[in-house]
């Protein structure tokens, strides 16, 4: 369980003369839950954006899965699954649809889309559902069926950026339970939040302020280091200190 | 005195049933939090209220007017900032204030005391345009707008959904501001922290409302006994509580996880249960319920489905 997913090394993107992401460095293991937060203009997206392979960094050196984030860009988005709040399945679609339709983009069989498919709708529960479009569900089962959807390939990694915003508070905790469940058959899981609960559900915490990741760790290494009690008041600390 | 009056509203969308029978007031000068996820029907209940949708039966007024006899008297003494945002992103920050002033017949200068507070955090930036503004700037031009017209009654559609705990933090600290000046403001949030910051709430799920009241008396009424529980491994933990028959709820909250114990059960057994298992270092112990626990227990309670 010791092999590095993600590994980066003074990663930069400028845009201008503006820095978004300032020489960041870390790694993430396999089966590994990684919490990476900052504020909003912070340099996430940014960051998120090079290590699915979207756009190419201004300089500094990465990994993922073992592919060079210069060179292996296709690799890459092959070996990965992504979903956001704001963009994750088609609406006009049915479950069944969705399923089959990144099935077929992560160049999956027809015979393990079946498989997949069906599997997937019974552990979800969707049965009655499957042909149903996706803007008729709502948005709790949207965003469990969308995780499942984006990690059906069983990628290497899988990047969650707030996956869960506006979803009630039985849901979110449903969907951390399938995470754990991802990351437990080895899947690592690279995850952005707003909800200061959930970063104490990660297995490491990154902090980024103003392109710069500030801190780093366990969510108790970084409670002891800045004496809060909470990972909000780690938040607020140095957030602030950035301002 | 009430500032908004709201009665039986009903509202579907085809057979989707948005609203279903909700009635509250909300109090002159109160900071109300309408609290829910997403598609639980706070956005209906605001445009319903801001005279942009017609209920389907049911009454509601803001200060005395009503919603559809007189729409246009609202309109002039009410601020809206509906949940997208709702600027024009080719305008400059002066250019969306100038503009909005203009619609209410009125001008920056008249009212810069009520947004001065505000609008000096984005004056910095008031040439440029509004779709170049961080997610923070934006939230508050957008509130700046709002407050142009000094409205009566302010309603803001999840102002701070996406927004990170700082400005979030920031944000709640202006909306202090402006209750003390007399403005009464409904807002709804899908974060559940943000009720403490409102004088009332009500929560809202599918529809209907579960609940209305303070926060306090919303968490003394909670049934139960609620405990917290931690141990060596967390994620065991998670699933081998969910085994547990004596408990009726377990939720993960940050580093514990959050049980509600049946009764005739109590911490030893769970911690018998939880050695049997295999677990180390077991922490239980009791504790106070927060809102999130509230909101759960309410939708988990058979009369709110």
């Amino acid at each position: 369980m010791n092999e590095d997913i993600i590994i980066t090394e003074d990663l930069t993107k400028k845009f201008g003369s503006f820095i978004a992401c300032d020489k960041i460095s870390f790694s993430v293991k396999k089966g590994e839950i990684f919490g990476f937060l900052g504020a909003n203009g912070a340099g996430k997206t940014t960051a998120i954006r090079m290590l699915c392979g979207l756009i190419l960094p201004t300089s500094g050196k990465a990994t993922i899965g073992g592919f060079d984030i210069y060179k292996d860009t296709e690799k890459i988005k092959l070996n990965i699954g992504y979903m956001s709040q704001k963009f994750s399945l088609y609406e006009d679609l049915t479950v069944k649809e969705n399923i089959q339709f990144y099935g077929g983009i992560y160049r999956l069989s027809p015979k393990d889309i079946k498989e997949r498919s069906k599997q997937l709708i019974g552990e979800l529960g969707l049965e009655s559902s499957e042909n149903s479009l996706i803007k008729s569900l709502p948005l709790g089962w949207r965003q469990k069926l969308a995780f499942s959807i984006a990690i059906q390939h069983e990628p290497k990694i899988v990047f969650l950026d707030e996956p869960t915003s506006g979803v009630d508070p039985v849901t979110r905790r449903q969907f951390w339970d399938l995470i754990y469940k991802a990351a437990g058959r080895g899947i690592s899981v690279f995850v952005t939040t707003h909800y200061m609960d959930e970063a104490e559900y990660c297995g490491r915490v990154s902090m980024m302020v103003a392109g710069k990741i500030e801190a780093m760790g366990t969510p108790k290494e970084l409670k002891s280091r800045f004496n809060s009690g909470s990972m909000y008041e780690v938040f607020l600390h140095l957030a602030r200190g950035a301002k | 005195m009430n500032s908004i009056e709201i009665k039986n509203i009903y509202k579907s969308y085809k057979d989707a049933k948005a609203l279903e029978n909700i009635s509250f007031e909300v109090k002159k000068g109160e900071i109300f939090g309408l609290i829910g996820p997403d598609g639980a029907g706070k956005t209906t209940l605001f445009r319903i209220l801001t005279t942009l949708l017609l209920k389907d039966s049911g009454s509601a007024s803001v200060e005395g007017f009503d919603v559809e006899k007189d729409y246009k008297a609202i309109r002039n003494i009410i601020g809206y900032m509906p949940g997208r945002f709702s600027l024009y992103q080719d305008l400059t920050v002066e250019e969306n204030l100038k503009f909005f002033a203009t619609i209410f017949d009125t001008s920056i200068e008249d009212n810069y005391e009520l947004i001065k507070d505000i609008y000096v955090q984005i004056e910095p930036f008031r040439k440029r345009k509004a779709g170049q503004l961080s997610g923070g700037m934006k939230q508050k031009l957008a509130l700046c707008c709002a407050l142009i017209h000094q409205p009566k009654v302010l309603f803001l559609d999840e102002p701070t959904t996406g927004v990170d705990p700082v400005s979030r933090h920031e944000f709640w600290e202006m909306l202090k501001k402006l209750k003390d000046k007399g403005i009464t403001i409904m807002v709804s949030t899908p974060y559940m922290d943000e009720a403490s910051l409102c004088d009332r709430i009500a929560l809202i799920q599918s529809g209907r409302i579960m609940r209305i009241d303070t926060l306090d008396n919303i968490v003394s009424a909670f049934p139960g006994n609620l405990y917290a529980v931690k141990s060596g491994n967390m994620i065991a933990l998670n699933f081998d509580l969910k085994d547990f028959s004596g408990i009726s709820s377990s939720y993960i909250f940050g580093e514990y996880i959050h049980i509600s114990l049946k009764k005739d059960n109590d911490e030893n057994m769970i911690m018998e249960f939880l050695k049997m298992k295999g677990h180390s270092d077991i922490e239980i112990s009791k504790l106070q319920p927060g809102i999130e626990d509230c909101f759960m227990e309410l939708m988990n309670n058979p009369e709110n489905r």
